[in-house]
């Protein structure tokens, strides 16, 4: 078993995979920062509104004012440095941490494929993709053909883990026996072109769908493993992204996801890649080199001389450092979605140990939540009108999510305390719907909020999942 | 391979164009007809409502501008009569935040209260005012009526002595037909607009956050929440605020009519929902209950109106005088505001959900 680690860790592969990754995921990036941008998201996500809710431990993580177009210029630019490999490890590193900063100043916005770009770039801290086809490899005047088979191994197994793991949350009731929310979503889709009016009206294609997102889930990284299926594989991933797009406001992530699961093929085929971009960047180069009459052809050519060697190793300590981290990630990615299971309770409904486990598109969840402001001495009371603290997209998410409901109960608290008030105590009236089942009350009353702390340990105060529908499976 | 995933490509980009370029494309041949629904709505609820508004519009500024040439007892009660009859037709087209309507912000100069009866009064004393400015929104419309010939003093004889005898007597004509012809013309425009705006409306049934369909939906959803429940109930007994506020209920100085207007207000509401013109089977047509019976949601759509119609009932066993209810009795308020309540999360939750209803555009993946 040593031996067999030992030889796989030494185990050489074609460099290829791994350039074409980082052109990629960087160009994509660049691309998603700028519309980002262009929708003006930035301002109404981050400077609009006057309460931003944190996750847990970053309540420090907030948007700065007007530099916080700054944070997405620099992260922009990292974009850039990480798709040409330019200063790749800084420019990587930059772009982990301003990307998880943006993410991390409010939780309203989050998505499950952020979180997939935060990880995956925190993974690439660790991987040599600038040693090849890159001006850092230009600069360096040093290239080399092969690096160690596990640092595109780490990336395919990442990608294996966020479908393997998107298809075990598939494996419950509502979605396989109720086709929710599927029966709720597709229909709703009507004006859709040649499908909207008779297949997304259709109960048994609600079921087809869901099944069969199911299945793709769960065996679309082995069929993308294993050479002969991969081309069918590919043709899937292809039409289900592009499906999940014209169906769904899922942004970006279905062209990250498509380019992502490019990893798989072998390195003749990035190799082609390769070589249709280097003719182009010649060409280009060429009709540069007509212009500017002053850069002499022989300086250029010159300039152009790498040397190629054949195998990357990472150094000893290198090594020492960055194999336990490895090891780390991706134990903690194994293992963290499985936390729900230590949590009472129904998690579609309490959520407790619900992000962050490639749970998507699992629930159609609406909620309404007031809150009511009690002064605990003389009992007066009055409610709170939300859209005089939150923007319309925060109290939508807000009103269904029980550790946004708390934080936002303490701001009230805050809020009303700093105004003058007295004895201040913050209760809920909320009232929630889960995949096309009626509203139920979902938070406890009579419990005053804030009192109640943030913490990892369950939220006695939501009230428990009453529907007699109840929900089955993974 | 290169080739075949390059023709993938290619393929993938032509269906993404087809789809945002027929966008709002419609020919519904689904087991629900949005197109129909609209239809019936546009001409079976929204045009006879507009259409009866405006009539009773042009009688009360005839009955406001007899009453400016001859200030009398005979002429203000007639005067009186006109802005009742039209303030209670006014309930039925106030949730319909659309093209025109939408366009002037149309209720907010026709109903925004509790007027500010300072501000009011420095105008007519000042002459100088702009009603057109949107900082004029509480000192017009109907709040402004119903102060002008209640309000303003405390006897007949003495509000009528405001119109003849009083230093200002040319102002105070001069302001209440103002406020009258700023109404009239409004409702004008909105009236003249939306027969151009007809077609629009039922053509555009798409699920996009700029349909007619979504936004229609959205602002029926709102006015039930703000203008129904909070403004006419919630607001004046006091939910939202320390103490009860019963100054400001609708139709302050006329006080009696504040439980009419509330229930023809609602009447509104369960009418649209039904598909009825006030409360009345005039055409079939599809109506939302049917719409949400459609989807196999017939338990929601009965919970509703359920919930609707108790609201109703609770409403029915208050004071006239809402103002008067709420010093002598408040929790009777607070408790149809409690039904009233109850059903927003049905509207809101349940069947905005049920719709799937695309009200902002950001990314989602669905948590």
């Amino acid at each position: 078993m040593k031996n067999y680690i030992k030889k796989y860790l030494n185990q050489q592969t074609n460099v290829a995979p791994l350039a074409v990754f980082r052109i990629f995921f960087g160009l994509l990036m660049f691309a998603s920062i700028v519309r980002f941008w262009a929708n003006g998201w930035i301002e109404e996500l981050y400077l609009a509104p006057k309460f931003h809710f944190s996750y847990y431990g970053f309540e420090w993580v907030k948007p700065i004012g007007d530099f916080t177009y700054v944070l997405f210029i620099v992260c922009g630019i990292a974009t850039l440095f990480v798709a040409v490999g330019y200063k790749y490890r800084l420019a990587i590193i930059t772009f982990f941490l301003s990307f998880t900063y943006i993410e991390l100043m409010d939780k309203t916005t989050y998505l499950n494929h952020y979180y997939f770009i935060s990880v995956l770039s925190f993974l690439m801290i660790f991987l040599p993709a600038n040693v090849y086809f890159s001006i850092d490899s230009y600069v360096k005047k040093r290239s080399y053909q092969n690096v160690p088979k596990w640092t595109i191994d780490s990336i395919k197994l990442l990608l294996g883990i966020v479908y393997f793991y998107a298809g075990l949350a598939k494996l419950n009731s509502d979605w396989l026996f109720r086709a929710q929310p599927l029966k709720i979503w597709l229909p709703s889709k009507y004006d859709l072109p040649l499908i909207g009016n008779n297949f997304m009206q259709q109960e048994w294609f609600h079921f087809a769908m869901s099944w069969g997102g199911m299945l793709y889930d769960l065996t679309i990284p082995f069929l993308l493993l294993y050479k002969r299926t991969r081309i069918f594989a590919f043709v899937l991933v292809v039409f289900f992204h592009i499906f999940t797009r014209v169906l769904f406001p899922i942004g970006m992530f279905p062209y990250i996801m498509i380019v992502a699961t490019l990893i798989f093929f072998d390195a003749n085929f990035h190799q082609k890649i390769i070589s249709f971009l280097q003719k182009f960047l010649s060409h280009l180069s060429f009709r540069l080199k007509w212009r500017n009459l002053n850069v002499s052809s022989s300086d250029f050519e010159a300039r152009k001389i790498v040397l190629r060697t054949s195998n990357y190793n990472f150094s000893k300590s290198k090594k020492q450092l960055i194999f336990p981290i490895i090891v780390i990630f991706f134990t903690i990615q194994l293992l963290f979605p499985w936390r729900y299971l230590a949590y009472p309770g129904e998690l579609f409904w309490t959520e407790q140990g619900y992000r962050f486990s490639w749970r998507v598109m699992l629930m159609e969840k609406a909620g309404y939540t007031t809150f009511k402001i009690v002064d605990g001495k003389t009992g007066k009371s009055f409610m709170v009108d939300n859209k005089d603290f939150l923007t319309s997209f925060q109290e939508k998410q807000m009103s269904f999510q029980p550790d946004f409901i708390l934080e936002y109960a303490h701001y009230l608290g805050d809020h009303f305390t700093s105004q003058g008030h007295k004895n201040v105590e913050v209760y809920a009236e909320s009232y929630v719907a889960l995949n096309g089942r009626m509203s139920t009350k979902f938070i406890n009353p009579k419990i005053n909020l804030y009192q109640e702390r943030e913490s990892f340990k369950h939220k006695n105060w939501i009230l428990p999942f009453s529907s007699e529908i109840k929900i089955k499976g993974i | 391979m290169l080739k075949k995933i390059g023709i993938l490509f290619i393929i993938s980009i032509v269906i993404i164009a087809c789809n945002s370029t027929d966008e709002g494309e419609t020919g519904i041949i689904d087991n629900f007809n949005r197109g129909a629904m609209l239809t019936h709505i546009a001409d079976n609820i929204i045009n006879p409502s507009y259409e009866s508004f405006k009539n009773q519009m042009v009688a009360l500024k005839l009955a406001g501008d007899t009453f400016a040439t001859t200030p009398n007892q005979t002429n203000l009660e007639t005067l009186r009569t006109f802005y009742v009859n039209a303030y209670i037709d006014w309930q039925n087209i106030e949730m319909f935040n659309i093209g025109k309507a939408e366009e002037l912000n149309y209720s907010f100069f026709m109903n925004i209260y509790p007027l500010s009866s300072v501000d009011l009064e420095s105008n007519i004393s000042s002459g100088t005012y702009n009603l057109d400015n949107d900082n004029y929104h509480d000192e017009q419309g109907f709040p402004a009526l119903d102060y002008l010939l209640y309000g303003v003093a405390n006897s007949d004889t003495e509000i009528l002595s405001k119109y003849t005898t009083d230093t200002n007597a040319t102002n105070y004509k001069k302001y209440l037909l103002d406020v009258l012809n700023q109404m009239n013309s409004l409702t004008e425009q909105v009236v003249t607009g939306w027969s151009s705006f007809r077609s629009e409306f039922i053509a555009s049934t798409s699920n996009t956050a700029t349909s007619s369909l979504n936004k229609f939906l959205n602002d029926y959803i709102e006015y039930y929440e703000r203008k129904l429940r909070a403004n006419k109930f919630g607001i004046p007994a006091g939910v939202f605020s320390s103490t009860t506020l019963p100054e400001k209920v609708e139709a302050f100085y006329k006080k009696d009519i504040s439980k009419e207007l509330a229930l023809e207000s609602l009447n509104a509401f369960i009418s649209l929902f039904q598909g009825k013109y006030k409360g009345n089977v005039t055409a079939t047509g599809l109506s939302f209950e049917q719409y949400l019976e459609a989807l196999d949601r017939k338990d929601l759509a009965t919970a509703i109106t359920s919930q609707l119609f108790a609201a109703k009932a609770e409403i029915q066993t208050l004071n006239n005088n809402f103002n008067q209810q709420i010093i002598d009795d408040n929790s009777k308020m607070t408790r149809a505001y409690d039904e009233l309540q109850k059903a927003v999360v049905l509207l809101k939750v349940d069947m905005a959900s049920a719709l799937d209803i695309q009200i902002v555009f950001i990314d989602a993946d669905g948590d």
